[in-house]
């Protein structure tokens, strides 16, 4: 995805009983959330933010079934095709005996998989530089990015965000690297999706 | 949506004090910004010590052989892999706490998983050092792999329940060390985002990946928690349940029983949670978290601890008496002669095991006594010196005497080098714990944020207040009103 600098402004919070209406109203304004960062899960706050559902559990279930197949298909050729091996005259195919293997595998293949799709999309990584908006937004303040656009009147934002509760604001500069915003084309306006 | 979680007043807070979100960091995580104490220098160099030991007793090991370790023709399984199975056992706390306890919402959870999942990683560690050693020629040990070789390709043996355990073990490691790893990034991008020296600004840097708290990336996280919780939980038991088979699909009089999984991993869960109130007994009172591990942590354990027990106790029973009742006359020999005869050579470590891992848990029947820290942590040594010797009855006491008399082999105790590596493993162990004490938050901040106010002491009074005025509203509304 294309970097360049964006501009945002940004507001901290410091209790989620203020930050819940303040997102409510923000995107009511029509302004255009770019990402909320919290200290911990806040519940709630992906669908006040309007993110969709991760979907991360399938992908995660899609590996599991591939563990399972790599394990069943790989042992039967090996105990039935490749080097058959006669113990005490009972079947090649000794599906009972295998199926702690089978599972092993795929808990590993679902574990892994899942890890590193986590990571990717996240863009997760040793060495990874990214711009933080507020270093307390792993302590205990919940920071608010609003992108701007070239009409957006950042001086209004930020009387808006005051207004709304935040105890910090700001106006920051930051790279879009390919981290930003991958999911922000999917974040609808408050309006479409109340459709009003 | 409603913020204030109703969480019942009966239930006693699990965080203490009077603490706010920026507390809780400060709490946790400045034992890792200052200078480790001397106790710590003292205790690091001790762990060092012993490892320095086993590493000198392993060495000895691999060049002259299994003989070292005392072990003979008939008792070739003896201190060796009862330091596995035990090592292995001790690391399935961790994944309870931290992937069954995740699925059945148990909060207290939050004060004790991440310790108790670095329990796990490092005891597997430890686990897995004795059957690689033990294979004597350890340069073969990747022969364990099926990976396509000149020799045919001659492939490992799917059936065999020992190729079961390395599948079984590599995975429990790998899945755990995801697990826990996933988790403490948000804790380690906490410390990166106070760091004030520019080592721990790099280090902090490196290992918390850039973790920026966005909204989609909890979602995601919090996804990938649940996944790998559901994933762990079914692979923990199938971890101790394939140990198990390592025995119970033997022909050996004593190993031969199908109670072996469920009697295994009742038995695993049981001496982790003993080792679990070791470290944390200790963890709290040095790193002064006793607001975070609470009474009420340690007495949920021990109630863990008194169930677990007695189904180990009952499991000893079931196999006696089926010994008796099965009538297989090589099987009542190893129950009666072997082990229930306190007089036999090994007697008396039968009746040890008994009293350590069936009486004396009993114990905790007591509230009383579950709440208290000194008794507490005498029983967690005695219930880890009991399940030793439990591993060590089922292994020794079954094939010191066989089914041929003449090769019966009533004199086996371990060599210093078998002992010296067992201690090279607690070296090993309490190495890496007191590494990631200094250097890891050793409990997990933003989980704890996360349950602060609906189980916090100062929330939970607040919400008293609002309990009392909502059941006078109730009382006013429906009890009066309808007079």
């Amino acid at each position: 995805m294309a970097g360049g600098i964006k501009k945002f402004v940004v507001g901290c919070f410091d209790d989620e009983k203020v930050l819940f209406p303040a997102v409510k109203n923000v995107r009511k304004a029509g302004y255009k959330i770019h990402d909320v960062y919290t200290p911990f899960p806040v519940h709630g706050l992906d669908h006040a933010i309007g993110i969709r559902e991760t979907s991360l559990h399938t992908a995660g279930f899609i590996y599991a079934i591939t563990g399972t197949t790599t394990a069943l298909t790989f042992i039967s050729w090996v105990f039935t095709k490749d080097w058959p091996l006669n113990i005490g005259g009972k079947p090649h195919f000794a599906l009972p005996a295998w199926i702690p293997i089978t599972f092993e595998l795929t808990v590993l293949f679902s574990a892994v998989g899942m890890v590193l799709t986590f990571c990717y999309l996240c863009q997760l990584a040793p060495f990874v530089k990214k711009h933080h908006f507020h270093a307390r937004a792993t302590d205990d303040l919940f920071v608010m990015a609003i992108e701007c656009t070239d009409k957006t009147n950042d001086a209004e934002v930020q009387a808006f965000l005051q207004q709304a509760g935040a105890t910090e604001v700001n106006v920051q500069n930051a790279e879009t690297g390919w981290w930003i915003g991958r999911y922000d084309r999917e974040q609808k306006l408050y309006k479409e999706e109340k459709g009003y | 949506m409603s913020l204030l979680k109703y969480e019942s007043q009966i239930r006693e807070p699990l965080v203490d004090g009077n603490k706010d979100y920026h507390q809780v960091t400060e709490d946790i995580i400045r034992p890792i910004e200052m200078k480790p104490s001397r106790l710590w220098y003292i205790g690091f160099s001790i762990s060092v010590a012993l490892l320095l030991f086993g590493v000198y007793s392993i060495y000895r090991e691999v060049t002259y052989g299994i003989g070292q370790w005392n072990l003979n023709k008939t008792i070739g399984w003896g201190w060796d892999i009862t330091n596995f199975v035990w090592w292995i056992g001790i690391g399935h706390a961790g994944t309870l706490i931290s992937a069954i306890l995740l699925l059945f919402r148990q909060g207290w959870r939050t004060g004790v998983n991440r310790a108790a999942e670095a329990m796990t990683i490092f005891a597997v560690i430890c686990a897995g050092q004795f059957p690689i050693w033990h294979m004597g020629r350890v340069w073969m040990a990747f022969f364990v792999l099926p990976y396509p070789n000149s020799r045919g390709p001659l492939w490992v043996n799917f059936n065999s329940p020992l190729l079961w355990d390395v599948f079984a073990i590599s995975t429990y490691f790998t899945v755990s060390l995801l697990f826990w790893y996933s988790g403490l990034l948000p804790d380690l991008a906490t410390v990166r985002d106070r760091a004030k020296t520019k080592f721990r600004k790099m280090f902090y840097g490196v290992a918390s990946f850039g973790w920026s708290g966005s909204t989609k990336h909890w979602q995601r996280h919090e996804s990938l928690a649940l996944v790998l919780a559901g994933l762990s939980t079914p692979l923990v038991l199938s971890v101790h349940t394939i140990v198990s088979f390592d025995f119970a699909t033997s022909v050996v009089p004593g190993w031969h029983t199908t109670i072996f999984p469920p009697y295994f991993v009742a038995g695993a869960i049981f001496s982790g949670f003993a080792m679990v109130q070791t470290l944390m007994i200790v963890v709290r009172k040095v790193l002064n978290l006793q607001d975070y591990i609470t009474i009420g942590h340690i007495e949920a354990m021990n109630k863990i601890i008194v169930l677990t027990g007695s189904i180990v106790g009952c499991a000893y029973l079931t196999e006696l008496f089926i010994a008796w009742y099965g009538q297989n006359p090589y099987e009542w020999y190893a129950f009666k002669e072997n082990r229930a005869n306190l007089f036999s050579p090994y007697g008396w470590s039968y009746y040890l095991m008994m009293f350590c891992n069936v009486v004396s848990p009993q114990l905790f029947w007591s509230r009383k006594l579950r709440r208290n820290i000194t008794v507490t942590f005498f029983m967690s040594i005695i219930v880890n010196i009991g399940m030793w010797f439990e591993r060590f009855v089922i292994i020794v006491t079954s094939v010191y005497r066989d089914y041929l008399p003449s090769s019966w082999s009533t004199y086996y105790s371990p060599s210093i080098w078998e002992i010296g590596f067992y201690l090279g493993t607690f070296g090993l162990f309490f190495t890496c714990f007191f590494l990631f004490g200094k250097y890891f938050p050793v409990i997990a901040v933003a989980e704890i944020k996360a349950i602060l106010k609906t189980s916090g002491e100062n929330y939970k009074v607040k919400m008293t207040d609002l309990e009392k005025a909502d059941a006078e509203k109730f009382y006013v509304e429906e009890v009066e009103h309808a007079h």
